[in-house]
């Protein structure tokens, strides 16, 4: 008979085994360590304390808030701040990123140059340094209400925010957030179209100008289709590194879920629950922009067979 | 055809070919060069007039070393020597002006520099010890950042080689973490190594502030390398392994000498970006209380004398960002061309 451990079968299992053990013997000392840790200080694990008080302000309530509802209605509006800087950032930063990634390949040499800069600048530098410089040194410092900067003739921007023609009113720190984020992002995203962009062959190009498209609507028509088979998984997560970066809002006080969690954790010091909230909500928001992304995904793939 | 391509085009043709070879092309310039113009304009007479600059100039050596002690200056001067010195041999090397006899030691010579280089940031055997939380500025910028990269490194490719793994215990534990990490933002996670590590640790373990920020990055880089080194396992055609095996090496022979040297190189670009990315993702520190370049910098703004110049300030943070970013992506492109990624 064969001994044991010349079964093929062995060394794996045994493997996996060893792993399965390790792994277990680890979080046992761990858990045993939080436990004794947070005995030591007085604490308990549970979520009761979400119903308490919040006797917190929140800046900005989307939906109705007030400071003596409890800590789940408190992150709730939270959340709802976060999925509103998520939104306008993902819609923005595309915009912005096909822009300036189509400039990138323009035939006009200073539209090349200039976006070529653009790119180069945004990305090379921290997220959380260029939303410092938009809210304190370009938000803080224009002008009062009274005599208010208006772009376009409809657009009106002052210290305390931005205001749009049909009633919408954005604080200076979700501008902030919009802006720092939407550049930052756009900046990425310009590179993934512009290699997108490129990855169409030469001669899809050359038959399309054969037909007599006009650029633009070759572009539209042609390229484009064909360049997002490559664009849009790296584009995907581009968007959630966007939802991710969305909680730098807590450097320029812009009350996201982050913002709202960390204050949460200030006061109750549930670091335990606070950080699985926090888990738990950025997990969801990945999956729900991911789950969308591949869906779209499907629907540009070449059919084949 | 050839006469013709080499002719060289006078400033007239060269314009109307490059910026104004179509109506639409006209208009875009005239609006780039009005914008150009006026933001120019802005932007000159701001810093030759309005600026006060001496906010810079007064606070620099704040801004590059921090409160670290005066008279030890010179151990930092040795170290950027140092590193000054292996960083031309290895360019030398690199672009052929040196012998080639020198790559087989200089990769010994940069993993000897590492610990003397901490040795003479951090003191201690022999030396007068400096504490961690002295070393601020770019200085605790850059010691954070090649200190995350270069102890992620080990842990991220353990971490893709078990997402690959034919072991289902291992694979998932994998993908459990990664995917975790990865659905978390930095700050989630740099919170959650400065606040709840501790709570984790045995009592008497207290890790500094420094440490537990280098925890942090470390938790969060790995993971994402993990992903990088896994797409250049997946470019190792089936072929390499089954000639491994047909050579008779075992299972991690296999890995450790033919697939990860290729898989590595395949993925250089993605792991120079990753280190940008970690590099800028140090900033984030000075949320949770750090002061390196982006946390001294808004200590230097709490100066009365000081307030409110940030425009400044961060304009000069940025650069230095920006100079260290640039340049490693050159770089980076330098040795992609080098090294004949996609080509061979």
């Amino acid at each position: 008979m064969t001994p044991i451990w010349r079964n093929r079968k062995f060394f794996p299992i045994l493997g996996q085994v060893i792993a399965a053990f390790i792994v277990a013997i680890i979080v046992m000392i761990l858990w045993h360590n939080l436990i004794y840790n947070l005995h030591r200080l007085g604490l308990q694990l549970g979520f009761d304390f979400l119903q308490f008080q919040a006797s917190f302000d929140i800046g900005e309530t989307p939906i109705p808030y007030k400071s003596s509802d409890s800590y789940s209605r408190a992150l709730l509006v939270g959340l709802v701040n976060s999925l509103r800087v998520i939104v306008f950032g993902i819609i923005l930063a595309t915009i912005i990123g096909i822009t300036v990634g189509v400039g990138r390949l323009s035939d006009n040499w200073l539209v090349r140059q200039l976006a070529l800069v653009y790119v180069e600048i945004l990305r090379n530098t921290p997220l959380l340094l260029q939303l410092f410089f938009w809210y304190f040194a370009v938000f803080l410092t224009l002008p009062k209400t009274e005599n208010q900067i208006s772009l376009l003739g409809f657009i009106n921007i002052n210290n305390r925010g931005v205001t749009l023609p049909f009633g919408i009113e954005l604080s200076s720190e979700l501008s902030t957030l919009i802006l720092g984020l939407t550049l930052y992002t756009g900046a990425f995203i310009a590179e993934i179209v512009r290699a997108g962009i490129l990855s169409v062959p030469k001669g899809q190009w050359e038959a399309a100008r054969a037909l007599g498209f006009k650029p633009n609507l070759m572009l539209r028509l042609v390229i484009f289709p064909q360049a997002l088979r490559l664009i849009i998984p790296p584009l995907t997560s581009q968007y959630l590194n966007l939802a991710k970066n969305s909680s730098l809002a807590i450097a320029i006080g812009y009350p996201d879920i982050y913002f709202v969690a960390s204050t949460t954790f200030n006061q109750t010091g549930r670091s335990v629950e606070v950080i699985l909230l926090i888990m738990v909500t950025y997990l969801t928001i990945s999956l729900i922009i991911s789950s969308g992304m591949n869906l779209l995904n499907r629907s540009v793939q070449l059919k084949e067979r | 055809m050839s006469s013709f391509k080499s002719q060289k085009p006078t400033i007239l043709q060269w314009l109307q070919k490059n910026l104004f070879n179509n109506w639409y092309n006209s208009i875009l310039t005239v609006v780039c060069l009005w914008l150009l113009f006026f933001g120019i304009k802005g932007i000159l007479t701001w810093v030759l007039t309005q600026a006060k600059w001496q906010v810079i100039t007064a606070n620099l050596s704040l801004f590059f070393v921090g409160r670290f002690p005066q008279q030890l200056y010179w151990r930092l001067w040795l170290a950027l020597f140092i590193i000054l010195g292996l960083f031309g041999l290895s360019w030398g090397t690199f672009t052929k002006r040196l012998p080639r006899q020198m790559n087989s030691w200089l990769p010994f010579g940069w993993a000897l520099s590492f610990p003397i280089i901490l040795w003479l940031i951090g003191g201690g055997f022999g030396l007068q010890p400096v504490e961690s939380n002295l070393w601020n500025g770019l200085l605790l910028t850059l010691v954070m950042a090649v200190i995350s990269i270069v102890l992620s490194f080990p842990l991220g490719v353990l971490l893709a080689l078990g997402r690959q793994s034919q072991l289902p215990v291992v694979r998932w534990f994998s993908i459990l973490y990664i995917e975790i990490i990865r659905g978390l933002p930095l700050i989630g996670v740099l919170f959650f190594a400065q606040v709840m590590l501790s709570l984790f640790l045995p009592v008497e373990y207290r890790l500094d502030r420094v440490l537990r920020g280098i925890a942090g990055l470390i938790f969060f880089s790995a993971a994402y390398l993990a992903e990088n080194v896994r797409g250049g396992l997946q470019s190792i055609p089936r072929g390499q392994i089954e000639a491994a095996k047909v050579l008779g090496l075992n299972a991690p022979l296999t890995v450790l000498l033919i697939v990860l040297p290729q898989a590595l190189r395949a993925v250089i670009p993605a792991l120079v970006g990753q280190f940008i990315g970690l590099f800028k993702d140090t900033s984030l520190l000075s949320i949770v209380g750090l002061l390196e370049l982006t946390g001294i910098s808004r200590a230097i703004l709490a100066q009365p004398q000081f307030i409110a110049r940030y425009a400044e300030v961060y304009l000069f943070i940025a650069f230095i960002y920006w100079v260290f970013c640039y340049s490693m992506s050159l770089a980076s492109r330098r040795l992609e061309k080098e090294l004949g990624v996609g080509q061979r």
